[in-house]
């Protein structure tokens, strides 16, 4: 049998049946489901008369539109002040009423952002293949599974069927080789990737990130890590198996457990490409020439050092990218030639699917001990991934660490990295976010977003404008 | 779904690259719980001058003047012209929905995002890709002929420009023959409900953690 990626032996272990042209259905374990992309898949099931085929696959939570604030939560939905956004999740409660599926309401201490709640309830496991109507469904690759977003057709598709009508994907190698520096952080290693192959140089790949500074983190890390496979423009973006993996995920409420752990566990040991597996495409980046990043476009790849300076168009030989750096500087209200570190923001954002879970948070915590945010921030908010993240930052302390330096402490949701809530920038406002997007008018009309690591955004909150993490006390 | 077969129409150029779907649809109108209405609110942070949100009247809002889909030339266009990178970001197939509910039948670029280029084919819109070197002609073209329509035939996987120019484009053949007889793909899944029960089973001995 010839060597395999990854992303190969997953594939192959969830084909249905497949056509001579390649076209496969592809089996769906597990499809996790929102208030935003979901109704019209479930309005779609009504009027053709189908059902579910396997309930027990779908875990559901409302995320994208849920207030932020405690005032507005803990009464079911009536705190919810936009008449359409609660529409919207009244709807998500009354289908998966209908549906009988599984739902962690708005007050359950287990709701949360659709992709922080699967890892942590251990309803993301290894060599699934896990699918949600959001992009960002890349992250459950971090624990060696195939996961990617889906449309709403696929979503109603997925629940009707089990199966996803499918072509196979080329397989790209991302590998990080050797070891960070301090302060130097996922979040930073993943915009350096990003910065490298271009928002669009993972389209039509499925990218397995490797090599030791990716072994060397975290499940958190991880999954921030394959959270932005999607702005490199890979719908999937994975991570082999390893201890890590494992140790994670023992004891969650929905792994398995007893003798049935220990074969999953056994059938683990071979989620990882296989030496001489061939890939497509390889890239390698040096981890130590990785430092703190900050976009300062309107695209992920519009990327930079915090030691560095705006790029000017003029220093830019194509013609169309120049064109696309000035507008994206017109629109950002920065000059070229202008250090990172001078550029002064009016708002921060520490949450999101990239940066919400509770090592995000001790990192934002670890800048923020014993100081203060800086007068000329309008808001610093920290918005945890969970309930369940929110309850352990608590009870370490942090919500405490990060109150009384003038953040502040938020209920679970996608809150500002979308802004379909009444979390949001106006216009001409600048933010500091570990979000994921900094298109146009992502977190608000006129917003200017620059995406950071949870440090990085903190240690701006304190100085009032981009600083290197590195050069001032606390943190990793 | 409608059927594609073959298409006539005015052909709108967007000249930008990396074209998101936060763009093609703001987020405040995915509140919606209906497949409809969002061609209105198509582009809206480009296509107005002030901000939108979900209930207003779109028909009294001020229009933008520069952005092609407001200029008198393109009124009633139904092809996009676009460029590299068109749908990145969000899956949110409210972006689709926004396009084909504006009228928009077929966009043609140098290249999609993979999530926007699936939702495209599920809901009747036909992503064409051709190379950046026709396109930036195609965009002169278009550029220059007010009133220039394009040809799009599906069968024969023809874009004919309004000088008469045929170029050839490729497409999924599974994918081709779904448009052309608009197939609905929950219905052609469901002819393998067997085999998707066969494999299930099957799982179930192999990997019963995952059932």
């Amino acid at each position: 049998m010839s060597a395999k990626t990854l992303y190969d032996k997953i594939w192959d272990a969830h084909v249905v049946h497949q056509e001579e042209d390649g076209t496969a259905l592809l089996y769906i374990d597990r499809h996790l489901v929102h208030e935003v992309t979901s109704p019209q898949a479930f309005e779609g099931l009504r009027m053709a008369g189908r059902g579910l085929w396997r309930t027990n696959s779908i875990l559901a939570v409302p995320d994208h539109n849920v207030p932020t604030t405690t005032e507005n939560r803990g009464n079911g939905t009536a705190g919810i002040s936009d008449p359409v956004a609660k529409i919207q999740i009244e709807t998500l409660n009354s289908n998966c009423d209908e549906f009988k599926i599984n739902e962690f309401h708005m007050d359950d201490i287990r709701q949360g952002i659709v992709h922080v709640i699967g890892p942590e309830q251990g309803a993301t496991l290894p060599g699934m293949t896990v699918v949600c109507g959001d992009s960002h469904t890349s992250t459950h690759g971090a624990f060696g599974a195939l996961a990617h977003g889906i449309g709403t057709s696929e979503v109603e598709h997925v629940m009707a069927t089990q199966c996803l009508i499918q072509k196979k994907m080329k397989n790209m190698l991302v590998s990080v080789d050797g070891k960070v520096g301090a302060g130097v952080t996922a979040k930073d290693i993943v915009l350096a990737i990003i910065g490298e192959i271009g928002t669009a140089g993972g389209t039509g790949y499925a990218i397995e990130f490797a090599g030791e500074a990716i072994a060397d983190l975290s499940m958190e890390g991880r999954m921030t890590v394959c959270n932005m496979a999607i702005e490199g423009g890979a719908r999937a973006g994975l991570i082999a198996v390893d201890d890590t993996t494992i140790n994670y995920v023992k004891g969650r409420p929905y792994a398995p457990t007893g003798e049935v752990w220990d074969q999953a566990v056994t059938a683990w040991q071979d989620l990882h490409s296989d030496e001489g597996a061939h890939f497509d495409h390889v890239v390698r980046l040096d981890a130590k020439s990785i430092e703190p990043q900050v976009t300062w476009g309107t695209s992920p790849e519009m990327v930079v050092p915090v030691t560095a300076n705006v790029p000017n168009p003029a220093d830019e030989a194509d013609a169309v990218k120049s064109q696309g750096i000035s507008a994206a500087l017109e629109y950002m209200g920065l000059e070229a030639g202008q250090p990172i570190n001078e550029i002064k923001v009016d708002k921060v954002f520490i949450g999101s699917c990239t940066n919400s879970r509770i090592e995000d948070i001790r990192e934002a915590a670890a800048i923020a001990k014993g100081k203060q945010v800086s007068a000329d921030i309008k808001l610093a908010m920290v918005v945890p991934g969970s309930g369940l993240v929110k309850q352990q930052a608590e009870k370490e302390g942090l919500d405490t660490i990060l109150k009384d330096a003038g953040f502040e402490w938020r209920e679970p949701g996608c809150s500002m990295c979308l802004a379909m809530n009444a979390d949001r920038l106006e216009s001409g406002e600048r933010c500091a976010s570990t979000s994921n997007r900094n298109f146009e008018g992502r977190q608000g009309q006129g917003g200017r977003t620059h995406l950071v690591s949870p440090a990085m955004a903190a240690a701006a909150a304190i100085a009032g404008h981009f600083v290197d993490v590195r050069t001032i006390g606390g943190g990793a | 779904m409608d059927k594609f077969v073959v298409h006539k129409g005015l052909v709108v150029p967007l000249d930008r690259s990396n074209v998101d779907t936060d763009a093609i649809i703001p987020k405040q109108y995915l509140k919606s719980i209906s497949k409809t209405g969002f061609g209105p609110t198509l582009f809206d942070d480009w296509r107005y001058t002030e901000p939108g949100e979900p209930g207003m009247d779109h028909s009294n809002r001020s229009l933008n003047e520069n952005f092609a889909l407001n200029q008198p030339r393109y009124q009633g266009a139904s092809i996009l012209l676009a460029r590299e990178n068109f749908g990145c970001g969000s899956s949110r197939e409210h972006a689709v929905w926004a396009l084909t509910d504006y009228g928009i039948k077929a966009v043609i670029a140098p290249s999609y995002a993979d999530i926007f280029f699936n939702n495209s084919f599920k809901n009747g819109l036909l992503p064409i890709v051709l190379s950046e070197s026709i396109i930036d002609g195609l965009f002169n073209e278009v550029e220059a002929n007010e009133g220039a329509e394009f040809t799009i035939d599906l069968e024969q996987k023809k874009v004919i420009s309004a000088s008469g120019t045929s170029y050839d484009f490729e497409v999924d053949e599974f994918r081709k023959h779904c448009l052309l007889n608009g197939l609905d793909d929950i219905g052609l899944t469901l002819q393998h409900a067997d085999a998707i029960r066969q494999y299930e089973s099957k799982r179930k001995q192999e990997a019963p953690w995952l059932m």
